[in-house]
């Protein structure tokens, strides 16, 4: 039976299709994650899902008009968006988490009547449940996709460790960041753009609705027992990874859909991690 | 010898003014206290002062070879700070944001100053703790040890006895008058004036009729 299993899943792997699958959702869950710890610490969770939902609305757009490939349009709508959420930080008139509710919303509601009105396939309720809860279009990534990922991981990585010091110093207190000299626009700016492009590229691999679990649970596992602010940034990036490979694995052996196979894998995490943490606490009082 | 001389500053946002004008003078190893009513723009004033926002009129003057980068700030406490997974040196060292410029990463002289300054303020033992974890008194001695790291010369308190018990109150008071005794300006703004008076050696009343000068003529003039 074991063997069987190895058997099967060693075919699979065999296809360059799904090495592409596998290379792209790993780098996919390490950005994401890494951008999830300031993200989910300055209290702005739900950003991935409001701009997941910009992107959902634009691809509907891109639809009708009947381009072929999108990314050019939904890239740069979906950074447009990023930075008008996250750019003016406290000073504005609709506080963050309103803003991203009222943006989520709304673009769902027109991208969803856009598409029902003009759409240009057959099979319109597929189209849509593809796009929000990720199809498989993870195993139809071209080559284009792949090193687009790879590049823009790369990227992400580097800004990531180069300005981590400012990161952590920008999460934890702007003020004081600002008063240091640390241009904390320029950064807003620049964790807005990340977040919008590595949004984009996980909609091809969870959808539109899964992708806020991507960028929460493995900040909030690694939450549960980590001390240091260095210790959540590499648990969570490793958390995220596993839970991809695994998920990813899973999905491919029993059927399931990627995407939801993958945030199944980070809820479990998550909820052993909590245990972990529970426990821990408990022998220290 | 004065570092920091303010003439006839008004501050606000943008045109609209928040304070009447003001004057006033810190010298080396001064203590000022800024007191006044909630809206009397005190947090603005220390906004301004750290060049985050333009002064509307008015001038303020450093001293010679001070500079504002001497000045070490200590913020009020964020509500997301509370539950921020972070040791007592990571933010110790985030002090030191000011001199990196565009290194990555901190310097081994930085580590070993925060390090000196963790055992001035007596947090030493609580380098590898977790911030959440730490008593209000605890928290706001690691925020001080990242201000003494961020200026060496000044240190510019916002409120920072405002969430503490009397007891971690008194005791941060302490801490903060022995630095002034090692050399070291303060400017602190509170709203504990009778706090205050014990400690400083000026104050400055903001308000409508503005005033600047010592304990006792601060009295005088307020009767």
């Amino acid at each position: 039976m074991e063997e069987g299993v190895f058997q099967t899943l060693g075919q699979y792997l065999a296809f360059p299709f799904v090495q592409n699958a596998l290379v792209a959702g790993t780098l996919i869950a390490l950005c994401a994650s890494l951008l999830g710890v300031p993200l989910v610490l300055r209290r702005f969770s739900y950003i991935g899902d409001g701009l997941s939902h910009v992107a959902f609305s634009v691809m509907a757009v891109a639809a009708i008009f009947g381009l072929s490939n999108n990314m050019f349009l939904v890239l740069p709508a979906t950074i447009i968006c990023a930075v008008l959420l996250l750019h003016g930080g406290e000073k504005r008139k609709i506080k963050g988490d309103a803003a991203i509710a009222m943006l989520a919303v709304g673009s769902l509601a027109v991208g969803y009547l856009l598409l029902s009105k003009f759409s240009p396939s057959a099979n319109f309720s597929g189209d849509v449940c593809g796009t929000l809860f990720g199809s498989t279009s993870i195993l139809t990534l071209s080559k284009t996709d792949v090193i687009l990922c790879v590049a823009l991981s790369v990227v992400v990585l580097l800004a990531f460790v180069f300005f981590y010091n400012r990161i952590f110093a920008l999460t934890f207190d702007e003020t004081f960041a600002q008063a240091s000299g640390v241009r904390t626009g320029f950064f807003n700016l620049l964790l807005a753009v990340l977040i919008a492009v590595v949004i984009v590229l996980a909609m091809n691999l969870v959808g539109a609705l899964l992708i806020s679990a991507f960028v929460i649970f493995p900040v909030l596992s690694a939450m549960a027992i980590c001390k240091s602010f260095l210790s959540v940034t590499i648990t969570s990036a490793c958390l995220s990874v596993f839970c991809a490979v695994t998920g990813m694995l899973i999905s491919i052996l029993a059927g399931t859909p990627v995407g939801s196979t993958i945030v199944a894998m980070n809820i479990a995490v998550f909820l052993v991690f909590r245990l972990i943490g529970f426990f821990c606490a408990e022998k220290k009082l | 010898m004065f570092c920091l001389r303010c003439k006839d500053l008004i501050v606000g946002y943008g045109v609209h003014p928040v304070s009447s004008a003001l004057s006033f003078e810190v010298e080396q190893g001064d203590y000022l206290c800024i007191v006044g009513e909630n809206g009397a723009g005190k947090s603005t004033l220390v906004q301004t002062l750290l060049g985050l926002l333009p002064a509307i009129s008015g001038t303020i003057e450093f001293g010679e070879g001070f500079e504002p980068s001497h000045i070490g700030y200590l913020p009020q406490q964020t509500a997301l700070q509370k539950d921020f997974p972070a040791i007592v040196t990571e933010v110790v060292l985030s002090g030191f944001q000011n001199r990196i410029g565009w290194r990555p990463f901190y310097s081994r002289r930085e580590k070993l100053v925060a390090r000196k300054n963790m055992v001035r303020l007596g947090i030493e033992s609580l380098a590898k703790k977790c911030y959440r974890q730490l008593s209000g008194g605890q928290q706001q001695r690691t925020l001080l040890c990242r201000a003494l790291c961020a200026g060496d010369r000044m240190l510019l308190l916002d409120e920072p006895t405002a969430s503490l018990d009397p007891q971690a109150t008194e005791s941060l008071y302490e801490l903060i008058r022995r630095l002034n005794r090692e050399g070291m300006t303060i400017v602190m703004v509170t709203h504990d004036l009778f706090g205050a008076r014990a400690e400083a050696k000026h104050f400055l009343r903001l308000g409508k009729t503005p005033c600047f000068g010592t304990a006792d003529q601060l009295l005088r003039g307020g009767e």
